[in-house]
């Protein structure tokens, strides 16, 4: 399941690369065929109402959401897990304050957050990134800080303790190791998420400006042109969103079994 | 410790988190870049015409005394004025709460039907095809974005086969509007339960039809979840001791599916409900901002069009109470089930 | 005729390295009211064939021969449901695990009153109250405790409660599977001894499957050892332990301390018990028997009669000639 994830997610990045190249059209040039016209052999994807070529922009629409995700996944990783490091391990009145305030969070719902944030930092990658980050780090935090606070009692991190090593060695040399597969579990999970989250957020306006081709884009205005049965535009976006959050969830899902082997009974 | 004090001490937990949570609110709409104001205009309006704006919405006071007028001002259910027309908040959302309340359950009750059926046919035929089909259903579904299922279902069901309307919660002019008994009107803004209440049947069919493809949108969405959930308790579950030790005494097997496997296994659906319940509020936005079903969601992506600043703080306010709330129920709900975790 | 009647029983496991025969050709009887005491190592089967009695045996478990008759009848071919309605009511199950084995959610007074209402549909709801209260007395717990939940007891019991399960439709056979293993040296003793007076008392038939010996020597009046899936003595108790005949058996008395004796070695039987994948040829004992002869490399003896109505498994005492 891992290859079979890894495969379609690679493919799409590959894609998304070599798009400039292999794009029949410009997929931002307007008018380089008839407006709102099924797929046809010049056209193997139809054109939207503004005449572009749905297949070069269904090639080129990845970017923004890869770009997106990596971000994200980035902040948190940069963001998340330190503090949750640091503040499980310190203890007392710190970490319950940063308990307090990523439960908070984690309650909340994810989308709405994203989208107030979004809202308020205004549109551009950047920003997309920064709010879904915003409403994923409270998941590092908790998992990272749930290991730390078993392996912290744990016989071998006490001895290490015992003989003078210092807190940062024990940190990372001792804790961090056995935190690695969960963090990459969840992930695994933010990539996914934040690809569908980022079409969200395009979807209700907040992604980034309309120059820029992007798979949510083509879902957001192809949603006119369904009364009309012009079904070519928002399927072929739609249907790569999902392959890449697939990608995304099947690589979690395969990890997750390798590392946790189920029972079987 | 008994039920009670259980629900006590869940009650004065959940206050520290409420309180953040308004505080995180507050911050966001007005310390992150721009002021809310200046954003509200984006173009250059007259210095008097902001001015005005800032006192008619108090934000022009000082950023301490803003916050207490905000918390007081919740506290008797105020939760500002809307920009645009500087109507109240609290009322737009009081009308449009219901609405995305009717999809929710309506979702949820897919969601967790589907779900927990499918689940536990996949338990009891493990490693099978039937088995191995329904977790990759799960898992595809949970990948599609809401508003494209939203809109492909729009597609086949209301422009191509014309079974469903593609838009709105009912026709206009056929809104329920309850009973009435020796003057006193009882009526829940929920079209399904209004409609019974009139006794109009029409009404309520037509009800369900609208409502219909959104809840199936938002419900399929949500069910790999539940799913998931379900077959995994229910496979720990049905090897445990105690399910043995049942079957041992000659319990009949239903007792023994239901009152031991089911109801252990049950326990972390319910949380799961509570936390869904969150994402299902997420969900909503796109699902009503994709079928123009007016209720909070479709509401906090206009006045976000409307860059209603205002407003927005309101709405989110209102979500992050709604979702506290249920937390704090399905908790106290857990507690009711299962004995263990009052200690 | 017996009460029960093991005839040529057969279980097997399929693993994924092969099929195990986990129980191999057994017989034994059972009469009304007897206590019978089943010692072997892990491994030896003993588990394996007191859940088969109740067809209680995990997914990858089967019967594949032999006869178990309980009162006269085969129950080997019973259906699941026929199963149901003997079990509880006439052949009780007492598991090794008291923390796991009682449902969660379920307040104990409410286990057994189920247990009552489900075999006797008639009896009233009242009256089931009062069976219980008096089934929890029987077994020494405060009925001030009938509507607590199993995590409020400790593992003895919790023990109790299990036993209290068992004998309140005052089956015929009760079948108790290392009913103390996962308990503390103290309340051993107790449940133990609780265990026997109850059977003593309502008449009921007893098979006690241990690893320790001492256990059975005390309480039972037939012992029957097993050893990777054979039966290889079977005597009374009293016999049993001034003159064991098999040399495991005689291994395994020597494992316990005598507290009589002012010094004493223990001593363990070297080796360990055989993959059962991988039968030793011959005898399974032979590689750990400190007499082993030539002809237990090549033969696996069978099982031979001696005076007194006991048997042995050693070529020591019989079976060339076959």
């Amino acid at each position: 399941m891992v290859l079979l994830g890894s495969g379609i997610v690679l493919s799409i990045v590959v894609m998304t690369l070599i798009a400039p190249w292999i794009s029949p059209y410009n997929p931002s040039a307007l008018n380089v065929g008839p407006i709102r016209s099924p797929p046809s052999p010049q056209f193997p994807l139809g054109t939207n109402h503004l005449g572009q070529d749905m297949l070069s922009r269904v090639l080129c629409g990845g970017s923004i959401m890869l770009q997106v995700s990596v971000l994200s996944v980035f902040l948190c990783l940069a963001i998340g897990v330190p503090i949750g490091l640091v503040s499980s391990y310190v203890g007392g009145a710190v970490d319950k304050i940063f308990s307090l305030i990523t439960d908070s969070i984690y309650a909340f719902p994810g989308l709405v957050l994203a989208i107030t944030i979004a809202a308020m930092l205004g549109r551009g990658a950047v920003n997309m990134a920064i709010s879904i980050a915003v409403v994923y780090i409270p998941s590092y935090f908790r998992i990272v800080r749930s290991h730390v606070l078993t392996i912290k009692e744990l016989q071998y991190t006490v001895a290490a303790r015992a003989i003078g090593a210092k807190w940062y060695t024990i940190l990372f040399r001792y804790i961090l190791p056995n935190v690695v597969p969960s963090i990459l579990s969840v992930a695994t999970v933010n990539f996914a998420d934040a690809t569908l989250t980022a079409a969200g957020l395009t979807f209700v306006g907040l992604g980034v400006t309309k120059d820029i081709p992007d798979w949510g884009w083509d879902l957001t205005d192809g949603r006119v042109l369904l009364p009309s049965g012009a079904w070519w535009v928002i399927t072929f976006p739609g249907i790569m969103i999902i392959l890449l959050a697939l990608g995304f969830t099947l690589i979690g899902e395969g990890l997750s079994e390798l590392l946790n082997p189920r029972l079987e009974q | 410790m008994g039920l009670r004090s259980y629900i006590a001490t869940r009650v004065l937990l959940t206050i520290p988190m409420i309180m953040l949570l308004l505080t995180f609110v507050f911050l966001i709409i007005r310390v992150l870049p721009g002021d809310p104001v200046l954003l509200h205009f984006e173009k250059a309006a007259s210095p008097e015409t902001m001015a005005l704006m800032r006192q008619r919405l108090g934000l022009d006071k000082p950023l301490l005394d803003q916050y207490f007028a905000y918390l007081a001002g919740l506290l008797h259910g105020d939760l500002g004025k809307s920009m645009q027309d500087f109507s109240p908040i609290a009322q737009q959302i009081f009308s449009a709460f219901p609405a995305t309340l009717e999809l929710a359950i309506y979702s949820m009750i897919i969601a967790v039907g589907l779900g927990v059926f499918l689940g536990v046919r996949s338990s009891k035929s493990y490693n099978s095809v039937q088995d191995h089909s329904i977790r990759v259903f799960g898992i595809v579904m949970y990948a599609i974005p809401i508003f494209f299922l939203g809109m492909i279902f729009q597609l086949i069901f209301g422009v191509v086969l014309h079974w469903f309307p593609t838009g709105g919660r009912i026709y206009p002019g056929m809104e329920p509007s309850g009973l009435t008994i020796g003057g006193v009107h009882i009526s829940t803004g929920l079209y399904t339960i209004d409609s019974l209440l009139e006794g109009n049947i029409i009404k309520f069919l037509q009800a369900l039809r609208y409502l219909f493809l959104p809840s199936l949108t938002l419900g399929l969405v949500l069910c790999g979840v539940f799913i998931r959930l379900t077959r995994t308790n229910m496979l720990e579950t049905l090897h445990l001791d105690f399910v043995t030790a049942a079957k041992a005494r000659g319990l009949k097997e239903r007792t023994v599916l239901y009152g031991y496997a089911f109801r252990n296994a049950f326990l972390p659906v319910l949380t799961m409900m509570g936390l869904q319940f969150a994402a299902l509020l997420g969900g909503a936005i796109l699902t009503e901002t994709t079928f123009s079903w007016p209720g909070l969601g479709r509401y906090l992506v206009d006045r976000i069009n409307f860059r209603d600043y205002t407003a927005i703080q309101g709405d989110v306010v209102f979500f992050g109470l709604l979702v506290a709330l249920i937390s704090l129920v399905v908790d106290i709900l857990y507690a009711y089930f299962d004995p263990r975790i009052r200690l | 005729m017996p009460l029960l009647e093991v005839d040529s029983l057969t279980v097997e496991y399929w693993t994924r390295r092969g099929i195990i025969r986990a129980v191999d050709n057994v017989s034994f009887t059972l009469d009304k009211g007897e206590m019978l005491g089943l010692v072997g190592e892990s491994g030896s089967g003993k588990s394996t064939l007191g859940h088969s009695l109740v067809h209680l045996l995990p997914t990858q478990g089967s019967i594949v021969g032999g006869h178990i008759r309980i009162g006269g009848k085969d129950v080997v071919g019973y259906s699941e449901e026929e199963m149901r309605s003997i079990r509880g009511e006439k052949i009780a199950f007492v598991f090794q695990d008291p923390m796991t084995s009682l449902n969660p959610v379920k307040k104990i007074g409410e286990h057994i009153i189920e247990l009552i209402q489900t075999h006797k549909p008639n009896v009233s709801g009242e009256e089931a109250l009062r069976f219980a209260e008096a089934a929890l007395n029987d077994v020494g717990i405060s009925t001030e405790r009938i509507n607590d939940y199993p995590h409020q007891f400790s593992g003895g019991m919790r023990q109790r409660i299990m036993i209290a399960l068992a004998i309140a439709l005052n089956p015929d056979i009760v079948i108790a599977d290392e009913p103390t293993t996962a308990l503390d040296v103290i309340v051993q003793a107790k449940i133990m001894d609780l265990l026997r007076d109850l059977c003593d008392a309502h008449g009921m038939a007893l098979i006690l499957i241990t690893h320790d010996i001492s256990v059975v020597l005390e309480r039972c009046k037939k012992v029957i050892v097993m050893y990777a899936g054979n039966f290889v003595e079977c005597a009374d108790s009293v016999s049993l332990h001034n003159d064991p005949k098999h040399p495991y058996t005689q291994g395994l008395l020597r494992t316990v301390p005598n507290i009589e004796l002012a010094e004493q070695r223990l001593e363990g039987i070297t080796g360990s018990p055989p993959d059962l994948l991988d039968l030793p040829s011959g005898c399974r004992f032979w590689p750990r028997c400190p007499q082993a002869m030539e002809v237990c490399h090549m033969k696996g003896p069978p099982m031979v009669e001696l005076e007194n109505g006991r048997y042995v498994r050693c070529f020591l005492y019989g079976g060339l000639e076959q």
